[in-house]
């Protein structure tokens, strides 16, 4: 039905669909996790925003989920490799987010108020880590990871942990923390009543433009200071997933792509400007439109940086032609468009109900609800 | 290479972290189902009770959800990270099930598990009665298909070997999902998961009869979770795991040592009812054996053998000759030789490959093993034989308990007289433990019979970690047991102060603990 090289382009979106996916919905919930201390200081406050976002914390976590599944399913070689590699890394977001689930449901069954704050920290560094270290793990995609594969295809990387915590790759991690919080304001301030509302408004003006300077701070580095990759045998895109049948090089800089098709200049663009949208529209107080522009820019900064290494998923600093691409780390042509299918007849399936439960949950959270009528909510 | 150290930590760190997760799953499907049986019949007779019942587990169920949600986090890194040769060599064909478990069933059990909690006034009855039929279909969904995984880690179906892949790759997606193997571990996998569901609400509404609080509220719970739970429990019992023995040579292995069966014997084989197994010196001790059962119950025929250890040792040994073989071309296929006469060659023998890698963890280079690795691997190829077969009949007597506990209690509740014999209440809470008991050996046996291999006839588990060091896992299963141990004694804490409080949990008014001070002497 299709050709490999088609499902292998459409895997390669699809993986991105679900990484939007998740920055766009677990996003706004990590955000506003990060921001309990911040916005709520009373524990009534603290419950309006866990409870702005506990009916729908754990679906939007599944797009995590799937994102991980479906990087099984499509690309076994990038999940082995970054997974593994990046060990210590991925644990500690593991750890960190064990403490949102048990968080959010253990948090309220308690009355103590040492209980709770424990709780509120959890959440707050729970949701704070993974924000981070996402960041930081995109940011060392694009100076290329030290790993490298035998000659029967096993990932061995032979970098440190530390040496993942690089300047750029740093600032990468902040441009995370700033673009989640960002979004979690962005949605408290359209679903939260009383002070909190007051104070997600102000940080959602603030941060929103922070993130653009960010944006331009990142680019101008990313151009001015890291080389790219390119593939320098002829590209084969429908033969077997075999990395090493490549040769990689290394090139001036990571935008040949946008010499290529400057169209993508739109991406940068949009990146910068939704930004400085979203703050414009909360200072009017249109807050379903605020979310939406931060929901575009959150779309338009994953496309840009999947664009920008394209068709790198996963270079390697160590051995050029362990580099992953889309054209050879993916699943057998079989398996990619059997997942295809899948893709097709569910991800319409849980839009349409996931948009019912958000409809059927819609409303304010106000801080009278919540203390007349305990036993409810979280 | 990678040490024999960091081998044997990633399969603790696995097992533990496994079985821990296994904890508060079987429980998950059980009491969903259950909750949505006490919603439909709160829906049809509009009796409060009904619906103030499915609140109340329904929290003890959220209280035991949200652990489970954790603790699930950690299965799906744990490929990538600790198993990482594993996650390339079979990606393609056990990323699949994983990947569509998201997206049929986390999905739908995720999405709606936030309306089951928080939408009770915001939908109509028959819409909240669907949200959480639907909670029970989601989660039920996800042991399908990640035991069509698990199943296809047992018996291997529908994949080839790709020599310049170097991986195994699928080629009947239809053979993978109607795995045998696969098939009739989820029914007896979701099954136990119904008898621990049922058990959970059995004991607790027992320990409220016995103390004489909220009578009417537990003996209706008592009644549901008997019914439901004797069904459930002969469905695990008749529908069990062993017609799944039959199907390949891991399977065979893993019936061979649960039985201790090192000789074949002719048909029909008797059952060792019990014994010591004897590893060294390839005997049962002091064995109690039933004629003629074990080929009843193995093959259910009188006159097919079932295979002893010793004759699939010497089978091994073959396949491992071969597998050298296989393994030698394989070097030449990727070394530049790759022409029609060693494809040819190679495929003749690649089922075998498996078997040659089975020597890595004797010899690196494979083809120059010596006659004694060669036998050091055939002997590989049996796990040990007592913790299987010792945990089997743990596994095999908490069913039986647990099948005479139902049934008394069915049997009472039918005849109304549940609640004034004590003696029947003590049974049913002190049988709380059996189901995870039960459910923890059945992993047990299933996972440790497979050993050496990570995918049966395959690729050994030896070959299959990340390479990490020892360091790495030594301070990962310290992060892991840390955090879960916590986790724990703060779950059943929980757990602990709403079973006291009881239905009054719910602030209704309605209950025993809101008129008279509470249970706390409990």
């Amino acid at each position: 039905m299709f050709d490999y090289e088609t499902l292998r382009l459409v895997w390669w979106l699809l993986v991105g669909v679900l990484l939007i996916g998740f920055a766009v919905t677990d996003g706004f919930d990590l955000g506003a996790a990060m921001l309990l201390p911040l916005l709520g200081k009373t524990d009534t406050e603290r419950r309006v925003i866990i409870n702005t976002i506990a009916p729908h914390w754990d679906g939007n976590q599944v797009w995590f989920v799937t994102a991980g599944g479906a990087l099984f399913a499509a690309w076994p070689l990038v999940y082995a490799t970054a997974f593994s590699g990046f060990y210590w890394a991925m644990l500690l977001v593991l750890f960190a987010l064990f403490f949102r689930p048990i968080g959010f449901e253990y948090r309220s069954k308690m009355p103590s108020q040492r209980w709770r704050n424990n709780w509120d920290r959890g959440l707050c560094i729970g949701s704070f880590v993974p924000a981070l270290v996402f960041g930081v793990a995109f940011g060392n995609l694009f100076l290329g990871v030290p790993f490298s594969f035998d000659e029967f295809t096993r990932p061995t990387y032979s970098g440190s942990f530390w040496a993942l915590l690089n300047p750029f790759a740093l600032l990468c991690g902040l441009t995370s923390v700033v673009m989640l919080i960002s979004h979690g304001a962005t949605w408290l301030q359209m679903r939260a009543g009383g002070e909190v509302q007051m104070r997600a408004r102000t940080t959602a003006a603030l941060t929103a433009p922070m993130l653009s300077l960010l944006l331009i701070f990142a680019g101008v580095w990313l151009v001015t200071a890291i080389p790219g990759y390119e593939i320098s045998s002829a590209v084969i895109s429908d033969a077997s997933s075999n990395p090493l049948s490549k040769t990689v090089a290394r090139t001036d800089d990571w935008f040949a792509n946008f010499a290529t098709y400057p169209q993508l200049w739109l991406l940068p663009a949009f990146a910068v400007v939704l930004p400085l949208l979203t703050s414009l529209l909360t200072k009017l107080a249109l807050y379903g439109w605020a979310f939406l522009s931060s929901a575009l820019s959150i779309t338009a900064i994953i496309l840009l940086a999947g664009t920008t290494l394209f068709p790198f998923l996963m270079p390697s600093s160590l051995d050029l032609a362990s580099s992953l691409t889309l054209w050879d780390a993916t699943s057998s042509q079989l398996t990619l468009e059997i997942m295809l299918w899948v893709v097709i007849f569910f991800v319409p399936l849980i839009l349409a109900y996931t948009v019912w439960s958000y409809y059927k949950m819609w409303g304010r959270v106000e801080p009278e609800a919540i203390e007349s009528n305990s036993i409810s909510f979280y | 290479m990678v040490s024999e150290t960091v081998v044997e930590l990633s399969r603790w760190q696995f097992a533990l972290t496994a079985l821990y997760h296994f904890l508060f799953v079987p429980l998950t499907l059980g009491l969903s189902f259950m909750l949505a049986i006490m919603e439909s019949v709160y829906v049809m007779t509009n009796k409060q009770i009904y619906k103030d019942m499915t609140r109340f587990w329904g929290k003890l169920f959220g209280i035991n959800f949200a652990l489970g949600v954790t603790t699930g986090l950690t299965m799906e890194f744990q490929f990538g990270t600790n198993w990482a040769y594993y996650s390339h060599y079979v990606g393609d064909v056990f990323g699949a099930p994983l990947a569509i478990e998201g997206l049929m069933a986390f999905f739908l059990e995720s999405t709606f598990i936030g309306l089951f909690f928080f939408g009770w006034d915001r939908l109509s009855r028959v819409q909240h009665l669907s949200v959480t039929w639907l909670v029970a279909i989601g989660s039920n969904f996800s042991a399908l298909w990640i035991l069509i995984a698990n199943g296809w880690m047992q018996n291997p179906v529908g994949a080839y070997f790709n020599f310049e892949t170097m991986r195994m790759e699928m080629d009947s997606f239809t053979e993978v999902i109607f795995n045998p193997v696969a098939q009739v571990k989820f029914v007896h996998t979701v099954s136990a998961g119904y008898v621990t569901g049922a058990m959970f609400v059995l004991s607790i509404s027992a320990l409220y009869l016995l103390l004489n609080k909220d009578v009417g509220f537990a003996r209706r719970s008592f009644a549901i979770a008997s019914a439901f739970g004797l069904a459930s429990i002969i469905s695990v019992i008749i529908l069990g795991d062993e017609s799944g023995y039959e199907v390949g040579d891991v399977q065979k292995v893993k019936l061979a040592a649960i039985e201790s069966e090192w000789e074949t014997h002719p048909a029909p084989a008797a059952f060792t009812l019990i014994g010591l197994p004897d590893q060294e010196n390839q005997t049962t001790d002091y064995a109690v054996r039933i004629p003629y059962l074990l080929g009843l119950i193995a093959t259910r025929s009188t006159d097919t053998e079932v295979t002893g250890i010793k004759d699939l040792i010497t089978a091994s040994e073959v396949r491992i000759r071969n597998g050298m073989i296989a393994y030698g071309l394989l070097q030449k296929l990727r070394n530049g030789e790759d022409n029609a006469e060693n494809r040819a060659a190679f495929s003749a023998v690649s089922d075998d490959l498996g078997y040659g890698l089975l020597l890595k963890r004797f010899t690196e280079n494979v083809v120059d093993a010596n006659e004694e690795q060669i036998k050091a691997a055939a002997r590989d190829t049996i796990p040990q034989v007592a913790p299987i077969f010792w945990t089997f009949r743990i596994m095999v007597a908490s069913g039986f308990i647990m099948l005479l506990t139902f049934a008394t209690a069915f049997y009472y509740t039918a005849r109304r007289r549940e609640h004034k014999t004590p003696w029947l209440l003590k049974l049913c809470l002190f049988s709380l433990p059996l189901p995870w008991i039960a459910i923890e050996t059945g992993w047990f046996i299933a996972e440790f019979g497979r050993q050496p291999w990570a995918i049966g006839e395959i690729l050994p588990t030896y070959v299959a970690t990340s390479n990490l060091t020892e360091a790495d896992l030594w301070m990962s299963i310290a992060g892991f047991a840390s955090l879960y141990s916590l986790f724990l004694v703060i779950e059943v804490y929980l757990m602990m102060k709403y079973i006291r409080k009881g239905p009054s949990a719910l602030e209704t008014g309605r209950y025993d603990n809101e008129q008279q001070g509470g249970l706390q002497h409990v």
